[in-house]
């Protein structure tokens, strides 16, 4: 065990072009999966039989399959059929598609959460759907779906590692070769592991960070609870004494 | 009648209204002159909600006519938000909006869909506050209100558009008994200045006090419409005074 050797290993070139490799697939991945997400759930919303089935369809689909199956179909089977994208395509297209399918879900349960007096309400003022949307069901819709949203774009940082199966070379693919290359597994995948680790305190203090952002209280004082030892004093200076 | 004005703002003509199978209104009509208040009373499920809802266009009737203002605005619902913007409701269970104050309750319908400026705006909400009695609960968020205040933020919010008709959908029956005087308060004040309204109530002490015109609902159908003095001098027809007796206990 040789703690310079991953110290070493985190400041090389390999190791810091594979995490920002990562990190571009997970970003990447994410916009275009909450982007899907939101089409999915609004079309959802839109009662349209037809496009409703279009969307039942795809949700079964990527949420009945594995994620890892996913990336390898796009990879090996696309390209049978003429369409032949590289690596890092296949694998955004493919964790893109996947993530959409749960973002959708998330997505719909927050509109859904706002309940239709809301909504009713906000016409019943002259507004049209468009702007009940945007200024009423959005807003109040965005501070429930973050949380979950959260869970989903960490789990979609440690997803990536998935990909590679396909040979795009990833974090964990760099951590591993270069483990198998020189039989250093701690060194190599104790550099990977602070990576991540890094990766994803950012990723949950972006999530806090946004959470404070969306509190339609902030900046207002609240009155601060009383301590414990305070209200304990309390308690037993008001209590009878028997 | 303190109107001198002859053609009524309201002319709700033999409308009908299915959900499915089933009728709600049967063939009601109606006619509301401009400063009166109507209070519109029946038991539940007798189509008085609907009707409210079909007059703001949020149910489109099925058939019929409405006259708002001399014009009929039941055919077309392109029309709708245009018409909502004169025709305030007021809902059972408040429906503030919950992700923003009382102040900016009130502020986002003047903005987002007169255009008014955002200082323009809050010192509207400030006038409208002071009008239902709690200028101080400007920054508090509904979840801090008590119910009777929620409601006055509702019904200051509906007049910041400054519609021409108010709708009133059981507007006190959701709260707690103390509160339900604060809110019929602002209502009765509201109508004797000469805001035309309707109110679905089954608060006959309200009726007595600001009511003109007394309408009673039953199975969809409008099966008395009275002056307030000839209803509660008990000129009703049979089956309105037994319900009355009803909620009368």
């Amino acid at each position: 065990m040789s703690l310079e050797l991953v110290f070493e290993y985190l400041f090389s070139r390999t190791f810091f072009d594979g995490a920002v490799l990562t990190l571009l697939i997970t970003i990447t991945s994410l916009f275009f999966g909450v982007l899907a997400g939101l089409v999915v759930a609004l079309l959802q919303e839109t009662k349209i039989r037809s496009l409703q089935v279009v969307t039942l369809v795809y949700l079964w689909l990527f949420r009945g399959t594995p994620v890892l199956f996913q990336i390898i179909f796009i990879y090996n089977v696309l390209p049978t059929f003429g369409i032949r994208l590289s690596a890092f395509l296949s694998a955004v297209i493919a964790l893109s598609l996947n993530e959409g399918a749960y973002m959708a879900e998330i997505l719909r349960s927050g509109l859904q959460a706002v309940k239709t007096g809301q909504r009713t309400a906000g016409l019943a003022l002259g507004m049209t759907k468009a702007k009940v949307m945007r200024f009423i069901v959005i807003p109040q819709a965005a501070r429930i779906v973050l949380p979950p949203m959260g869970n989903q774009m960490i789990g979609m940082l440690k997803t990536s590692a998935l990909v590679s199966v396909i040979a795009v070379e990833e974090l964990l693919l760099v951590a591993n070769q270069t483990a198998s290359a020189s039989f250093r597994y701690f060194e190599a995948l104790t550099a990977a592991g602070i990576y991540y680790l890094a990766l994803t305190t950012i990723f949950m203090a972006g999530q806090f960070f946004l959470e404070r952002s969306l509190d339609p209280k902030r900046g207002r004082r609240k009155a601060a609870p009383a301590p414990l030892i305070e209200r304990l004093t309390h308690m037993t200076e008001t209590a009878e004494t028997r | 009648m303190r109107s001198q004005d002859h053609q009524p703002l309201l002319d709700i003509i033999n409308i009908d209204k299915s959900f499915g199978a089933l009728k709600i209104l049967k063939g009601c009509s109606l006619k509301v002159n401009r400063k009166e208040t109507v209070v519109v009373i029946g038991p539940s499920g007798s189509g008085k909600s609907t009707l409210l809802r079909c007059l703001n266009l949020l149910e489109p009737a099925d058939s019929g006519a409405i006259l708002f203002d001399g014009k009929d605005i039941a055919g077309d619902l392109r029309n709708a938000p245009a018409v909502r913007r004169e025709i305030g409701m007021v809902f059972q269970n408040f429906e503030l909006f919950q992700h923003l104050s009382a102040a900016e309750n009130i502020m986002l319908a003047p903005m987002k869909v007169s255009g008014l400026s955002r200082s323009d705006a809050h010192d509207l909400a400030t006038d409208l506050l002071r009008k239902v009695h709690i200028p101080e609960k400007a920054d508090f968020f509904p979840d801090e209100l008590s119910g009777g205040q929620q409601q006055r933020v509702a019904i200051a919010r509906a007049l910041a558009m400054k519609p021409k008709l108010m709708l009133y959908d059981e507007p006190t029956s959701a709260l707690d008994p103390e509160m339900i005087r604060e809110v019929l308060d602002v209502m009765a004040e509201l109508s004797s200045d000469g805001m035309t309204s309707i109110v679905v109530t089954h608060e006959m002490g309200f009726a007595k006090r600001a009511a003109d015109q007394i309408v009673f609902m039953e199975s969809g159908q409008i099966i008395e419409n009275a002056t307030s003095e000839d209803f509660f001098s008990g000129t009703v027809n049979e089956r309105a005074q037994r319900f009355l007796d009803q909620i009368l206990h």
